[in-house]
């Protein structure tokens, strides 16, 4: 894969549009809907509890084209959270008592405000989450973002598919494992990822077609790779289920394995992670300040509904206790061990 | 696996393995669903934890796969092997392990055809 690709929406896919994903996705043929297998775990309709983590997504910005983006980021995306939003974002953030901000992109660090974005949410005492590529952090311009989010001890959530190069580099782009490993030399000197205040978990999800193994036996091996194959350390490692959303999407519809895919999430539909999904406790936010209840349901254009439908007006006591909107997609974060921003879930 | 086309080397007529009829396996508890179950639960047994980790009995079944030219379980624990971790550099060891194994046994039946040889020669 060459190291940077043109997003769907450069090259003006089919795919690019949500409105012809959701389409997509319910076309295809399932065993049962998922709001039925919700309904026969005795989980439908699914609600939200306190919000407990407020995920801001920055932008579509990025400097790497991962095969697999449900975001369908790049470097030629242009959308990029307004200062309007980010201001609203924190008034939230403050007036809400919230207590995790989690930043995510694109490439999150590439937003002009994120060093205030980070000072100001850490500033209120939040616990503040970055999920960070691991290339950007190399750019000339953004080589200091390191020493910020050691400086207010922001846990960093680096993107890492494999522990070696060649899975990583065909899902991420030629050079990024080499890359990923100097980003992490770079972390590991600051302190991160050695079991003290400064966290670096790592993610992982498959370079293909198939679900993520058991998350504790795959962290076991992988800190003992690590270590030895590169003197690198870090706390957690987190499995992620590659979600049928965006370029996943077009991956699978490109080599007719859409149905092939869906079936397999279907048929590992676990109750267990489907009942500590993330977006019980999750508040998203778009860059253009809409929310979701999480940042799949963002990419596919699902705002949430029976509440504030912006940053702008969010009262948290509305937002608590919203119906969650699902669909096909959803089976990505209950199959198996379950899926979230934070790993597996059952 | 191919719907249509039987596996290389294979005797079996085009169309005989179907890769849906690996999710079919449990009901072959159609009959004698007694054994089925023992077979089963000694088939979960067998592939937990233990003093072998499932990563490395998920790569011994993708060899012995091989070594038995098993469609299904080609499928099975090549995707098994991924899930569970390994890569493709350790899984082509494994399949080349089930090779040499293989060829290996040909090979040393070699000695019976020199014991054969010696046998018959001068």
């Amino acid at each position: 894969m060459s190291r940077v690709l043109p997003t769907l929406a450069k090259t003006q896919a089919p795919l690019a549009s949500a409105t012809a994903q959701r389409r997509l996705l319910r076309q295809v043929p399932v065993a049962r809907r998922f709001d039925q297998a919700l309904a026969d775990a005795d989980l439908f309709p699914l609600t939200t509890g306190p919000i407990e983590v407020l995920q801001l997504n920055l932008g579509k910005r990025c400097n790497q084209t991962c095969a697999h983006c449900h975001v369908d980021a790049g470097p030629d995306r242009a959308e990029v959270m307004p200062r309007a939003v980010l201001e609203a974002s924190l008034a939230f953030l403050e007036r809400s008592g919230i207590p995790t901000v989690d930043i995510t992109g694109g490439a999150p660090e590439l937003h002009p405000d994120f060093r205030e974005l980070v000072i100001r949410a850490a500033g209120l005492g939040r616990r503040v989450m970055h999920r960070c590529n691991l290339t950007a952090i190399l750019l000339p311009n953004y080589a200091d973002i390191p020493w910020l989010l050691a400086d207010h001890t922001v846990e960093v959530v680096a993107s890492l598919p494999y522990f070696q190069a060649r899975e990583t580099d065909q899902q991420r782009g030629a050079g990024v494992f080499e890359e990923s490993l100097e980003g992490l030399r770079r972390l590991n000197r600051l302190g991160y990822g050695r079991g003290g205040e400064l966290v670096l978990n790592l993610v992982t999800n498959p370079v293909g077609t198939f679900l993520p193994g058991d998350q504790r036996a795959l962290e076991a091996r992988w800190k003992q790779q690590m270590l030895a194959r590169y003197g690198i350390v870090f706390d957690r490692l987190f499995t992620i289920t590659n979600m049928p959303i965006s370029r996943f999407l077009d991956f699978l519809e490109q080599h007719g394995r859409t149905e092939e895919y869906l079936a397999r999430l279907v048929a590992a539909f676990n109750p267990a992670a489907a009942a500590g999904v993330m977006c019980h406790t999750t508040l998203s936010v778009g860059w253009d300040g809409a929310l979701y209840d999480c940042d799949f349901n963002q990419m596919l254009e699902l705002p949430v509904t029976g509440a504030a439908g912006t940053i702008f007006e969010a009262a948290r006591e509305a937002l608590e206790g919203r119906s969650i909107v699902t669909g096909p997609h959803c089976y990505g974060c209950t199959a198996g061990a379950g899926s979230s921003c934070g790993g597996a879930i059952a | 696996m191919s719907d249509t086309s039987p596996p290389a080397g294979s005797s079996s007529p085009p169309g005989y393995y179907h890769h849906h009829d690996l999710g079919r396996f449990g009901e072959i508890a159609r009959g004698a669903p007694g054994l089925a179950e023992k077979f089963f639960d000694y088939y979960g047994a067998v592939f937990a934890e233990g003093a072998l980790t499932v990563r490395e009995k998920s790569l011994i079944a993708l060899a012995v796969a091989h070594t038995v030219q098993c469609p299904y379980c080609i499928d099975a624990y090549s995707k098994d092997a991924l899930e569970k971790g390994s890569n493709l550099d350790e899984m082509t060891e494994a399949v080349h392990v089930a090779a040499a194994i293989r060829g290996g046994a040909s090979l040393v039946h070699g000695v019976q055809m020199l014991n054969h040889v010696d046998d018959l020669g001068m």
